[in-house]
């Protein structure tokens, strides 16, 4: 039973959660309040009535050639994140379902992994990229983005395998079901949701990268990172198109990071935090 | 249950993981030590051979080393500082009741989705510029001179973008593990009199107490590596105010051109790492159930 609220107390906090959170959220709102209004308005001071426009996504579509960059971040991350899951599916599988006494020991040795900063083995890396031509290549960054996040595709598989019953395989067995039907018809249903979470974080995580995918293109290799990356430096009057190119970026992985936001903590804390 | 078949069966299931991790974390290492003991310039062929520890040299007395050094820890206990405190806080707001709960939670969590250069150049040009940035026009609505945030306190505006970046991550984590204390505890000990100060010290904290660790760990590998960040706001200015390792070393080795000294350099990061990482896989390590 929940314990009684009295509506003061309720409206209260509901007006203090309501601030913090606007608040937190206010430089995304702020930006796609800025992507609707033209040059002059946005340079004009601050404002939060846009005149609607959107004449900055224009410009930012046919100047910008805002296309290249969008299809490359969704080539990387998707990408990266497919070649990702038939590595670690099996994986996680193994260790799930027959678990030796040094599965912990392999699972935190990948983990650990994680613990090497990018910065540390960037010379190497960029000069293997600069020797085998993968410099600016899409290959080379689906193939960097793989191992980047191997250990967390990996990880969180495994805590979604772990909790699938293995009495049911045997019921299963009783039944007559042969191996491969046992696979389609019982586990792959069971394991789904946990793919598909795995695949959602993961596409999130690699779109977001911005160490590997900035350092290692140019130009035509770029994503979105590199794109708006070269925004750094003020360029006449640019607040709306940048706002506008921002919004763009940001706006596809806000929405599955609305839709995943359950799974994300799982994902996240490597099923630590439930 | 586990056969000498199905054994050989899982062993062929994980090796292409364990094989790719294992190149992953050997060869670039490796490269890493072999370089930091060459003389290689990008720009010039012609300087080669056995460099001894003189890229080690070269990287330490780098006016930059020692600023770089202190600014990434500052920078990676400041955010840490920021984000379990206000992930706390904000993490007990979202746990009362109260109407619109959903959208509170995803306008919170929303800042995680933003990749770091678009949160870079949303704080440096709409709201920290000096001139049309919105912080410049809250200091003049109050009759204030707007403070050039980026240049004169170049750290700890780096410090506040990463932990805006980073603050929804822990609250959504501390929130999770908030709302998996029981109700009847809760209860009880508000009935046995103990006032929130109490409930909070003795019965939240300690519950929280995983979660934290596993937010601290997460959060530092992350932080360990910031770099857009800082490339995009202050480009490690002024002077190397902003500077952390991971810049000092691009700066050295692919710009500068300086192949040893950056493997160096390197090599120094992923020392510094795993003495923090020793240090917080002990505490952790505990807290993952494998």
């Amino acid at each position: 039973m929940a314990r009684a609220v009295t509506p003061a107390r309720k409206a209260g906090m509901t007006i203090l959660a309501w601030l913090v959170a606007l608040l937190i959220f206010f430089p995304i709102l702020y930006t796609i309040i800025t992507s609707f209004k033209t040059e002059g308005e946005a340079a004009a001071g601050f404002s939060l009535i846009p005149s609607g426009t959107i004449e900055s996504y224009i410009e930012v579509f046919s100047q910008r050639d805002y296309f290249k960059p969008f299809f490359n971040s969704v080539i990387i991350s998707v990408g990266s994140t497919i070649l990702a899951l038939l590595v670690a599916v099996p994986a996680a599988w193994a260790m799930a379902f027959s678990p030796t006494k040094r599965t912990r020991d392999v699972l935190m040795w990948m983990l650990s992994t994680k613990m090497m900063p990018a910065a540390g083995v960037l010379v190497p890396m960029y000069l293997i990229f600069l020797n085998t031509g993968m410099l600016d290549k899409l290959h080379g960054l689906v193939l960097i983005l793989t191992l980047v996040n191997l250990p967390i595709v990996v990880w969180m598989l495994y805590t979604y395998f772990k909790e699938i019953p293995v009495d049911i395989l045997e019921a299963a067995r009783m039944d007559g079901a042969t191996l491969p039907k046992e696979l389609i018809y019982v586990l792959l249903p069971m394991a789904v949701p946990g793919i598909a979470s795995t695949l959602l974080l993961n596409i999130i995580l690699a779109w977001n990268e911005a160490f590997w995918t900035i350092r290692l293109t140019a130009v035509e290799a770029a994503p979105l990172t590199a794109f708006i990356a070269s925004f750094s430096s003020p360029q006449g009057q640019f607040l709306a198109k940048l706002s506008a190119a921002s919004t763009l970026a940001i706006a596809p992985i806000l929405l599955l990071g609305w839709f995943s936001q359950k799974q994300l903590v799982r994902g996240l804390t490597f099923g630590a935090v439930k | 249950m586990a056969t000498k078949q199905t054994r050989s069966l899982a062993r062929l299931m994980m090796a292409p993981s364990v094989a790719a991790l294992l190149v992953w974390m050997v060869v670039p290492l490796a490269l890493t030590i072999w370089f930091s003991f060459q003389r290689y310039r990008l720009t010039n062929p012609a300087i080669s051979g056995f460099a001894g520890l003189s890229n080690f040299s070269f990287f330490v007395t780098d006016p930059a080393f020692w600023p770089s050094i202190v600014n990434t820890l500052i920078l990676v206990l400041g955010v840490l500082l920021i984000t379990v405190v206000f992930g706390i806080l904000f993490a007990l707001l979202l746990d009362q009741p109260m109407w619109g709960q959903g959208i509170v939670r995803i306008l919170m969590i929303s800042p995680f989705f933003v990749m770091p250069p678009v949160a870079a150049v949303i704080w440096k040009h709409e709201l920290m510029n000096p001139q049309w940035g919105v912080f410049a026009e809250i200091a003049r609505f109050f009759g204030q001179a707007p403070v050039n945030w980026l240049g004169s306190y170049p750290l700890f505006s780096v410090i506040l973008i990463v932990a805006w970046q980073w603050l929804p991550f822990a609250t959504l984590i501390l929130l999770t593990a908030l709302q998996s204390l029981s109700e009847e505890q809760k209860e009880a000990a508000e009935m046995d009199g103990a006032n929130f100060a109490n409930r909070f010290y003795y019965i939240i904290l300690p519950h929280l107490a995983r979660a934290i660790t596993v937010v601290i760990l997460i959060q530092t590998i992350y932080l360990l590596g910031v770099y857009a960040e800082i490339q995009i706001t202050t480009g490690g200015g002024p002077g190397f105010a902003s500077t952390n390792l991971p810049f000092l070393i691009y700066n050295t080795g692919v710009n500068g051109g300086n192949i040893g000294a950056g493997a160096a350099g390197g090599l120094i990061a992923v020392v510094l790492a795993n003495i923090v990482s020793i240090f917080l896989m002990r505490a952790v390590g505990k807290n993952l159930d494998a």
